[in-house]
């Protein structure tokens, strides 16, 4: 075999107190996708920043080519032919699409930019990704993720790089867009560029990968394993050091015939969402499966309030909310994980229980004066009870690993004792350990009694995690029944033809009103 | 506290505590030279009673504006309305018509139409900026305008003395040597270190500051909170032109020219975050003191007050980028 394009030998980057990076060795060839896997926390942010020139290493050694580089800025690591396509993708918006993709290396003579040269190459540089459609002039905010991923590419290119780093490049994408973003990886792959895929999705490395190398605490834990034929279950032994098996905690007790907690009926918002009407009982999973795109966040941003309804009503317990209020829907037990964890749900250079007792501060409170130990107590009460790690309430939010901060979020409305729990995308950029914690904690709520509700792009979590599943499509339920009686194939299937058979559905106390 | 603070207390960037006593310990050591150079420059001059005394009244009426802007900028904001607004509470709180009002009832009637005064403008520009949605920086620079313009019509451009012998005698009296306002800005320091730290109040305004889409999420009243901070900045600078009124003995649409960019260079020097979510009282309070030593030891070795503004701007970077290698270290 030839000799490999990109070897990385014994790696180690120390920040004070952590150390990030405890001897990786990886090793990529000419003409592969290199899928790169690990827990949240496992040392793969910390990588790809070596690889990009933004960290550099403490110890180890990177050979490009055969030669020995050291990279002490990130154009040194460009200009050595390694690209880095990060997870947020770092493009100017109000830039044209060819100021972006030569944004660094511009076109120019005297100082003077070469308009007429840098959009010829442009439009050279999207069309041999598939995507002459991109125009080089567009102004690249407009453009869909999917199309700034492809700019991003497009510069990647530019830059003669012959390592792409991609940092999930598929979390942002749509189904069908993903297709398109593993055509072009197929084609980067056959004209020999080297490819460093990162991604939660097994499915996606099994689909578009060649080869793997697993990290764990820092560390290369396997590599040189096929991408397609390892078994799933070896993998996360790999990742996790233990194994998983029963990944989706099954109802234990029956669910209680109890009156509808949460009731929704005809809920609109015009151009996103039209006629929307369900139940939830209490100790009820209703799960939300859909496209991106289709709606369901913002049915459950209305529900919540951080949306005014324009029509329909949102009825808690028999007491109706006022639309568009987000602190009467708390008042009366809502409670909700949003999709961006960190923009919307913590405040991330806050300490951990500073987080957690934000929603219930007036009951730490006397005449509006804190009693801090208390709070304290409490916050860190709620923290182990979601098996928070590190079990430090003190602890800045911001360093904690995905999976724990999403802890963090549902610690919150635990110690709220929330009694309607809507939770958007759940394990968005959680790793698979961390995974099935969560899985157990949301249904440990739901065997306490909380309604919830759960919405998520991937179809498997909320089949598996659900009692009842409802399916969005274009901003109107297409279909509403019992998990059970549905499978991946059965929601793709509803999602894609937009209609249902009505009526014959066994769809319980479900009433979906005049939606068909 | 529990077993677990002192395990990781080795990883300090992780944690929220140590950072803080850290930024306030160089202020102090930035204060100790100052005063150190005063001295050397000054002598007797520079330590005398009187003159401490007097730095300690100028650093009262805009030391208590700056705690209001403390809150505001740790929540997310800004105003550039605050000298505008303490001229204008100066100004009406010295009209013949409050003056005479202030003759019958008692002298309790100048404060209470400064403070109201402040507090009203403030309520304006929160308003303005919570639920009218204008950036706080266009909303305060309208109040900045339109504030100074009506103190200018109110005083018909002349200074106002006042008159008030009971105002003049409760606010001059000076227990102990020491200015009663200097009293005043000490109880507001610690009200407002107990505000910011110890209450329901100060927790949100550090969450609204530090993430606003978290905040409003978990159920707090954002928009309601932006307006308590604008009110509660425009009610320290009726304070503010309270003790301007006291000292000065005058009420005027020239007072508190220029105070927004001092105010607001004391509370960044002094460990705010401009950005929001992170604000320390007693920082700003050390980067008030270290402001108006300066510009004391300046003034008593006859420098002019040009020098003494390149000054403040060379103390601001430098304080700034110290502040941001504080901050590099610990990510």
């Amino acid at each position: 075999m030839s000799q490999p394009l990109l070897q990385l030998t014994g790696i180690v980057k120390e920040f004070p107190g952590v150390r990030a990076l405890d001897g990786v060795d990886l090793v990529v060839r000419a003409g592969e996708v290199h899928c790169l896997l690990g827990q949240n926390g496992a040392g793969k942010s910390t990588l790809i920043k070596v690889l990009a020139g933004a960290y550099t290493p403490d110890e180890g050694e990177i050979v490009m080519d055969g030669d020995a580089v050291t990279f002490g800025d990130p154009q040194a690591a460009l200009a050595a032919g390694i690209a880095t396509i990060y997870q947020e993708l770092d493009l100017v918006d109000g830039l044209s699409v060819a100021d972006n993709i030569f944004l660094g290396h511009e076109k120019t003579r005297l100082g003077f930019s070469r308009v007429g040269d840098s959009h010829r190459a442009a439009r050279d540089l999207l069309t041999s990704l598939g995507h002459p459609e991109i125009r080089p002039s567009r102004e690249t905010g407009s453009l869909s993720a999917a199309g700034k991923q492809i700019v991003s590419m497009a510069r990647a290119l530019s830059r003669q790089a012959r390592v792409i780093v991609m940092d999930e490049p598929s979390a942002v994408l749509d189904p069908d867009e993903v297709d398109g973003l593993f055509r072009v990886i197929e084609e980067l792959r056959a004209s020999g560029q080297a490819i460093i895929y990162i991604s939660h999705r097994l499915e996606e490395i099994r689909r578009i990968g060649d080869r793997l190398t697993v990290l764990k605490d820092g560390r290369t834990v396997a590599s040189d394993l096929p991408a397609g034929e390892t078994p799933t279950a070896e993998l996360i032994t790999l990742m996790t050091g233990r194994d998983v098996s029963a990944e989706f905690p099954r109802r234990t007790t029956p669910l209680p015939d109890a009156d509808p907690l949460l009731v929704v009926e005809g809920l609109g918002r015009e151009g996103e969402f039209e006629d929307v009407s369900f139940e939830v009982r209490p100790g009820e999973i209703l799960g939300f499966a859909g496209l991106v795109g289709a709606g369901r966040s913002e049915i459950v941003e209305t529900v919540y309030g951080a949306r005014r309804a324009q029509r329909g009503s949102v009825t808690v317990d028999g007491r109706r909310l006022r639309p568009g209020s987000v602190d009467v829907a708390v008042g009366a037990g809502l409670g909700l994980c949003p999709e961006e964890r960190k923009s919307q749900g913590l405040v991330l250079d806050e300490a951990v229980y500073r987080n957690i007792s934000l929603g219930t501060l007036p009951r730490f409170s006397r005449l509006g004066v804190t009693r801090e130990s208390a709070e304290r107590t409490a916050a860190h009460a709620a923290a182990r009870s979601v098996d928070l790690r590190p079990d430090d309430p003190d602890r800045v939010t911001r360093t904690l690993s995905g999976g724990n901060q999403q802890k963090v979020v549902l610690a919150r409305w635990l110690l709220r004792s929330c009694r309607v729990l809507l939770l958007d995308e759940p394990t968005r950029g959680v790793d698979v350990g961390a995974r099935s914690e969560i899985y157990g904690l949301i249904r440990r709520l739901a065997d306490d009694g909380v309604a919830v509700i759960v919405v998520s792009s991937d179809i498997d979590e909320v089949l598996g995690l659900s009692d009842r599943v409802m399916v969005v499509a274009d901003g109107r339920i297409v279909h509403a029944g019992p998990a059970d009686d549905l499978d991946a194939h059965a929601v793709l299937d509803r999602i894609l033809s937009g209609n249902e058979p009505t009526g014959n559905e066994p769809t319980g106390n479900e009433s979906k009103g005049d939606a068909a | 506290m529990t077993g677990s603070t002192q395990e990781t207390a080795a990883a300090p960037e992780t944690r929220t505590r140590s950072l803080g006593i850290a930024r306030n310990l160089g202020l102090v050591v930035a204060l100790v030279a100052l005063c150190v150079v005063g001295l050397v420059t000054a002598g007797d001059r520079f330590a005398s009673t009187n003159n401490i005394i007097t730095v300690l009244s100028l650093a009262s009426a805009i030391g208590v504006v700056a705690i209001g802007m403390t809150f505001v900028i740790t929540g997310g904001g800004i105003d550039l309305s605050v000298g505008a607004i303490v001229a204008l509470a100066s100004v009406w709180a010295s009209t013949t018509g409050t003056q005479a009002m202030a003759e019958d009832v008692g002298w309790i009637v100048i404060v209470t139409t400064a403070v109201g005064v402040g507090i009203a403008c403030g309520v304006i520009n929160g308003v303005l900026i919570a639920y009218g949605k204008i950036v706080p920086f266009i909303a305060t620079l309208a109040m900045l305008a339109s504030a100074r313009g009506l103190a200018e019509i109110i005083a018909d451009r002349k200074t106002q003395i006042v008159r008030d012998e009971a105002f003049r005698d409760a606010l001059g009296a000076r227990p102990l040597g020491v200015p009663v306002i200097v009293y005043v800005f000490a109880v507001i320091v610690v009200l407002g270190w107990f505000l910011l730290n110890r209450t329901t109040f100060g927790r949100r305004t550090f969450a609204v500051g530090g993430n606003v889409e978290a905040a409003r999420l978990a159920g707090i009243k954002v928009q309601r909170h932006t307006v308590y901070l604008y009110a509660l900045l425009g009610a320290t600078c009726g304070v503010s032109a309270v003790m301007l009124m006291s000292r000065t003995q005058t009420g005027s649409s020239t007072h508190g020219l220029m105070w927004e960019l001092d105010a607001i260079a004391a509370v960044v020097i002094g460990g705010t975050l401009l950005s929001g979510g992170r604000g320390t009282v007693v920082g700003t309070l050390l980067g008030v003191l270290i402001f108006t030593t300066l510009t004391n030891v300046f003034t008593l070795n006859n420098l002019s007050t040009s020098v003494q503004a390149v000054a403040k701007g060379v103390i601001i970077v430098v304080a700034v980028l110290l502040q941001q290698r504080l901050a590099n270290r610990s990510t």
